[in-house]
């Protein structure tokens, strides 16, 4: 292959990868968005403990990577839990900016808490994956990457799995699509909401721990930009539609990788910035979205 | 009420006024030099202003225990500057006009250092920056020179020059690419130098890309940057960054080598880039710990805090050691006295090379070391004079 080709195959391997930690943590937040109206700004500091409770599994418990990644998804699928009941329930009937204006203080406090507690140097993750190259027409990627597509996959396929065809995803949709009706079809919509508050934490811890493997370094500030992102990808696929989010991801992956490819590497975060904005003026209802006329 | 606590009030400021007179008289000051560091002990860059504080105390006790100079003991008193400019102010203020020091040590940073030298100059008390590497420090914009400030470092331009006659002289490398922390001096200073030393000398930048200090994805530029083809790779930017600038590029398969500046030199860097990647790096630093010139300081400095002394520690100490020499040959503790001292040091044989100042512009003319990371340790490569 010639370079020039070279060169954007192994732009996309980067972008994808990139894409899919992001379409993980924009589930979190389309799924919680779906289902109360709320943009959880303490998405991505939810994300940040993932990946600080994953280093912990592997680094003091000495876990291999798949048993660090559910540990870490069950202990954040609980902080989740206890965020919303503790912050976001009392709330729930207040006007919309109360509750927007929690999700920032939750955020701050997981931040500067988290510096307080693990301090704010920056930790390295331990390597969990072998170094094994793997050259295809002079691609290179490597085996954690296909580890991190892998898992980001599985994970989606199961939370579609889960959302389309039990229980409990009939009851999410239930909820989600009026709150009201499914309390008086009996349906016990505190339990639900905690429920998908444990799925998007869960996912964003998945999403932390992977990033942990990829850049092998973390910090307690490392959730505000790829959380920001991750609002983007949610809005860019239509917020609160879960398909949107995996797209709206791995689009602004690959957007950036582009725009870096290209020789703007500073500019890309404004690119992903721009998308927003444009998104918003053409398409509110994101490029999934359905435009649903307000009922008076 | 009222009345009585006002009476209180005078009543303390006069105890103030009446204890403040007393301590100026006490027969121990006389026994004793007082010597200011006006340094990061708190805020963002602590751990640089500990390093200083360590090596300082350090040349100091050794220095009394052999008697201490002029029959004196030599005396630190510290004042925190937060790792902020206007606190360093504040900091060499109260150094100067309430304890009274003949000179002051510090402040670690370029910008914090700056903001002390409008105070040096006015109280006429000689300050020694041991690590401020901007060019800025000793010569105002107007092109004067600041008469009381000295330092022990060299010059980030220096840093530049050093790596591009590296590349092209030792290395024999030709085509480099650069990749520049787009946010930091520091950086866009080294790599101006870079570029111009290496296009002097016939070489070519294949490249030119920018990141932003706290990014940690790389990928895609550096995917750019191996497109261009360089022999080499120089990032004049800060372990954090470039530990995963070096472990991103070797995953990409990028096996040319990486030069860069003291910005590299952390115990950190083989933790976040992995040991093996760092095979074929070199950088530009002010010492080499194994040096038979550097090897007794960083013994005693291991021996007494239990850690291998950085080369901002190093630095610190050579600024402490000058200035215990300026008292030495100036014999006397005056102000002016001692700046003519440190103006005509002359190959002061310090931890961190032999050092001379040039009485111009008060910048250290001093070698610099370049190091190979072999298996992520440090090893020599080899000395660059001036």
């Amino acid at each position: 292959m010639d370079s020039i080709t070279t060169q954007v195959f192994q732009q996309l391997i980067n972008g994808l990868s990139l894409g899919s930690i992001y379409a993980l943590i924009a589930l979190g937040y389309t799924m919680v968005y779906g289902i109360v109206k709320l943009i959880n700004f303490a998405h991505g500091d939810v994300m940040m403990v993932g990946a600080y409770s994953g280093w912990f599994a592997i680094t003091v418990l000495h876990l291999s990577f798949l048993p660090a990644l559910l540990f870490s998804m069950i202990s954040c699928a609980l902080l989740g839990v206890l965020i919303e009941r503790i912050a976001y329930k009392p709330l729930r009937n207040a006007s919309r900016i109360a509750a927007l204006i929690t999700a920032i203080g939750v955020s701050l406090f997981l931040e500067y808490g988290g510096m307080l507690v693990v301090t704010a140097q920056v930790r390295t993750y331990p390597p969990v994956f072998p170094d094994t190259k793997f050259i295809v027409g002079g691609v290179y990627f490597k085996y954690g990457d296909i580890v991190m597509l892998i898992t980001a996959v599985v994970l989606m396929a199961l939370l579609h799995f889960t959302v389309q065809y039990t229980k409990v995803g009939k009851a999410m949709r239930a909820v989600s699509f009026d709150k009201e009706a499914a309390l008086l079809m009996g349906i016990n919509t505190n339990n639900i909401i905690s429920f998908t508050f444990a799925i998007g934490s869960a996912l964003a811890a998945a999403a932390g721990v992977l990033m942990g493997v990829y850049f092998n370094t973390i910090d307690p500030l490392m959730g505000i930009i790829p959380g920001l992102k991750a609002f983007v990808a949610a809005v860019l696929g239509g917020i609160g539609i879960i398909p949107g989010a995996m797209v709206g991801g791995l689009m602004l992956g690959l957007v950036e990788s582009i725009v870096s490819g290209l020789g703007a590497s500073t500019w890309r975060d404004a690119v992903a910035f721009l998308i927003l904005i444009l998104v918003l003026i053409i398409k509110p209802s994101g490029l999934f979205g359905k435009n649903v006329r307000e009922k008076v | 009420m009222r009345k009585s606590k006002v009476l209180l009030g005078v009543a303390v400021i006069m105890l103030g006024l009446l204890s403040g007179c007393s301590s100026a008289g006490t027969p121990k000051d006389s026994e004793e030099i007082k010597i200011g560091g006006d340094l990061e002990l708190s805020g963002g860059v602590a751990t640089y202003g500990q390093s200083v504080l360590n090596s300082i105390n350090l040349a100091f006790e050794d220095q009394n225990k052999k008697g201490g100079v002029l029959g004196k003991q030599l005396k630190l008193i510290t004042a925190d500057n937060k790792s902020e400019a206007g606190e360093s102010t504040s900091a060499i203020t109260k150094l100067i006009t309430q304890d009274k020091v003949v000179a002051v040590l510090g402040a670690v940073t370029s910008s914090n250092t700056k903001a002390a030298v409008p105070v040096s100059a006015d109280q006429k008390i000689p300050l020694i920056t041991p690590t401020a590497t901007n060019s800025e420090v000793t010569i105002n914009k107007d092109g004067s020179l600041n008469k009381w400030v000295f330092r022990s470092c060299f010059l980030d331009p220096f840093q530049g020059k050093v790596a591009a006659n590296f590349v092209s002289d030792t290395l024999k490398l030709k085509k480099a690419a650069i990749f520049i922390d787009q946010k930091d001096d520091y950086s866009k200073g080294l790599a101006a130098e870079f570029k111009k030393v290496m296009e002097s000398v016939g070489g070519t930048i294949t490249d030119t890309e920018n990141y932003v200090g706290g990014d940690k994805d790389f990928k895609s530029t550096l995917t750019r940057i191996k497109a261009s083809n360089p022999e080499v790779v120089f990032v004049p930017g800060y372990y954090n960054e470039v530990g995963l600038i070096i472990k991103q590029a070797r995953e990409l398969g990028m096996i040319v080598p990486f030069v860069g500046g003291d910005g590299w030199d952390s115990a950190k860097l083989p933790e976040l880039a992995g040991a093996a990647n760092l095979n074929n790096t070199y950088f530009v630093n002010h010492m080499w710990a194994e040096d038979p010139a550097t090897k007794p300081f960083a013994d005693a400095y291991k021996a007494k805090y239990n850690a291998d002394p950085d080369a901002l520690a190093a630095l610190g100490y050579d600024a402490a050691q000058m200035l215990i020499a300026a008292i030495k040959t100036s014999g006397s503790t005056d102000p002016e006295k001692l700046r003519l001292a440190l103006e005509n040091t002359k190959d002061f044989q310090g931890v961190t090379g032999v050092i001379t100042v040039d009485p111009k512009t008060h910048n250290p003319v001093k070698s610099a070391v370049i190091i190979k990371l072999v298996d992520g340790k440090k090893t020599l490569l080899t000395h660059v004079n001036p």
